[in-house]
């Protein structure tokens, strides 16, 4: 619509120049538009990226909690396991797992920012602009999963040291997955944003919420031999759902054995039927969505 | 007042952006009313600001002044009443009205993790600047605040007073119509509010821009057009500072002295004027103070407590708030923190 440039002077003719120390041209603002929308998105969204890229402390400190899963824990319960892992590394089998975590964790520090925008200010600025509020919710959540994505690469980046090899399908997969579950998480976490106002709440708040998600995953079990109450919980956690397409792809390309997979990786099923990972994909895009519509609706309301 | 602007030489166009072409006021309050469950924060207000005019909300601290700038601001819906800012309604044109306006608010929103260029480029995309059109905007309004040499710099790394400045050049970047600014120079150090209150001055002269602030400096307040006193969320009176102080229309004498209650007593025993203690002195107010202190002295008797020392002074608008509420703006303002929860946030500065 109205976006033609039009700089005009103010004051050209009014003042004399000694007395103009500065001209300022006068900028025109178009009327709200989808490109307008889209370009707050942006912005929103490249900020997030802007500030992670600053915060490189972040970007190693989430790195040490993957490490210490897969090479200390992983380490110290494969001799343990051994037994029952049909000669499968055990770093192999929780990785998927840990890969999870680790793309929790970032998504979910994408999502704490919006408290800390709110404690510092920040916040009115965006809530003030002449855009829809969830254009910048969506900026938000594009923005976490992005961040979170890259932090899935680096952990997806040191796979063969546990005995995955390098193969660009499964790199993708693993990847389009992970963003898929950066995106929910962020989603999720906006959501709790937009009621939490302190920083230490939220914060409790998540490590409630992703802990229990962790530990009913499967990412350290197989949930093939489980007592029923949790075989229940595991189905109604939507990590599985990540965790479970990420390790069926990964055995599928680490040469394990027909045994082991039966054994390791049973998949995930619902009264019987054998989920596939499309269907496991669209659990988490659902849930996303969902957690995004309401987030939406959540900072749409607030003044 | 505001100068014309002007596309190029000889096409001259009174409207800049947005849909408003009517010259009428910039903004128009109308019986604005708002509440917080029992508490009424601001008790249905009228006033108009011409446009060009730079206007004051003058009133301490828990008036309603954030209040109803938060109304106009479109970030509060009012309980009552209508307001019009640049020509729209605040409630049903929300996003009229906020294409429309700059805002400084009185604690930062700048985002301290990005560079100076950084915080006004995402507001520019936010605002739907037109993209060639950022550069130059950014550099007119940076210099205009002499930021343009440290935008590559974090905003973390800013003293508060910069941190200011690059907000008011961050709220002109898209060009509003109105600047609202709250409490503009809260928590700065004297030399850099004179700079700020410079900025404010030059844009009235630059640009076609409406200029509406809240201050509890009465010494700012002079600066205004126009000022509305505002108290306990009702306006009490609204004029130009010269007519406020004019109405007033006596000068405050002040008188030191060995014995304040003896002094006072003598006061209206001689002069028939009732004194009062204030800031400490014995206080009162005559129409002509330089003629009164000749007399003053004369009449004395020494048997009076003896005067240490005189002081001389026209109304201010401490005056002026004094005479409409009975009280100066700093008791009141330690009458209303008790109240509130402003006590918190106070002390926090």
């Amino acid at each position: 619509m109205a976006t033609e440039t039009s700089i005009r002077r103010a004051g050209e003719e009014a003042l004399p120049s000694s007395e103009r120390p500065h001209e300022l041209a006068r900028v025109r603002v178009p009327v709200r538009s989808a490109r307008s929308e889209l370009r707050a998105i942006k912005v929103v969204w490249k900020r997030e990226l802007i500030r992670f890229s600053r915060d490189r402390l972040r970007i190693l400190t989430s790195l040490i909690q993957p490490f210490l899963f897969l090479f200390v824990l992983g380490t110290g319960i494969s001799s343990l396991a051994a037994a029952g892992t049909h000669g499968v590394n055990f770093k192999t089998f929780i990785y998927p797992g840990i890969l999870c975590m680790a793309v929790m964790f970032t998504a979910m520090f994408s999502a704490a920012s919006i408290v800390w925008d709110r404690e510092f200010g920040f916040l009115r600025e965006m809530m003030v602009a002449p855009v829809r509020r969830s254009s910048i919710v969506l900026g938000k959540c594009f923005g976490g999963a992005t961040v979170a994505g890259f932090q899935g690469l680096l952990v997806i980046a040191i796979s063969p040291l546990v005995g995955i090899p390098y193969n660009a399908a499964l790199i993708a997969e693993l990847l389009a997955l992970a963003l898929l579950l950066a995106f929910a998480i962020t989603a999720f976490g906006v959501m709790f944003a937009a009621r939490v106002n302190q920083m230490q709440s939220f914060m409790a708040l998540m490590q409630m919420a992703i802990m229990p998600m962790f530990f009913l995953s499967g990412t350290l079990f197989s949930v093939a031999l489980l007592p029923t109450w949790l075989a229940v919980l595991n189905r109604l956690d939507p990590l599985t759902y990540a965790v479970e397409p990420m390790r069926r792809a990964i055995f599928a390309h680490a040469h394990i054995s027909a045994a082991a997979r039966r054994a390791l990786d049973p998949g995930v099923t619902w009264w019987g039927w054998h989920v596939p990972t499309a269907v496991e994909a669209a659990v988490i895009a659902v849930l996303g969505l969902a957690m995004l519509s309401i987030a939406i609706v959540e900072f749409s309301r607030a003044e | 007042m505001s100068e014309p602007t002007v596309t190029s030489p000889g096409t001259a166009s009174a409207a800049p952006s947005g849909a408003t072409s009517n010259g009428g006021s910039a903004v128009e309050v109308n019986g604005l009313v708002k509440r917080y469950g029992e508490v009424e924060a601001v008790k249905g207000i009228d006033f108009a600001v011409a446009r060009g005019e730079i206007f004051g909300f003058l009133g301490p601290n828990g008036a309603g002044k954030s209040t109803t700038i938060n109304m106009l601001c479109t970030l509060v819906r009012p309980s009552g009443g209508s307001a019009l800012v640049a020509g729209h309604d605040v409630v049903s044109e929300r996003d009229e009205v906020r294409r429309n306006i700059g805002l400084v608010f009185q604690d930062t929103t700048l985002d301290g993790y990005l560079t100076a260029e950084q915080n006004l480029r995402l507001h520019a995309e936010l605002y739907g600047v037109p993209r060639d059109a950022v550069h130059e905007r950014m550099r007119q309004v940076m210099e205009m605040v002499g930021l343009w040499d440290r935008r590559g710099s974090l905003v973390n790394t800013f003293s508060g007073g910069m941190k200011r400045r690059l907000e008011i050049a961050r709220g002109l970047l898209h060009s509003p119509r109105v600047l609202f600014l709250d409490e503009p120079t809260v928590g700065l150090d004297p030399q850099t509010r004179s700079s700020i209150w410079r900025y404010i001055r030059e844009l009235k002269a630059r640009e076609d821009i409406t200029i509406f602030l809240t201050t509890h400096y009465m010494d700012e307040a002079e600066y205004c057009d126009r000022i509305a006193i505002i108290d306990q969320g009702r306006i009490i009176v609204l004029d130009t500072p010269q007519e406020l102080k004019a109405k007033v229309g006596s000068d405050r004498v002040q008188i030191q002295t060995d014995d304040d209650q003896a002094a006072i007593a003598a006061i209206r025993e001689r002069f028939g004027i009732e004194a009062t203690m204030a800031d400490g002195v014995v206080t009162f107010g005559v129409p002509a103070g330089e003629q009164f202190v000749p007399r003053l002295f004369d009449e004395w008797d020494p048997a009076h407590p003896a005067i240490r020392s005189v002081s001389v002074a026209r109304p201010s608008l401490d005056d002026v708030f004094m005479s409409h509420t009975g009280t100066t703006i700093r008791d009141a303002e330690s009458s209303n923190d008790d109240q509130r929860r402003n006590v918190g946030r106070m002390m926090s500065r």
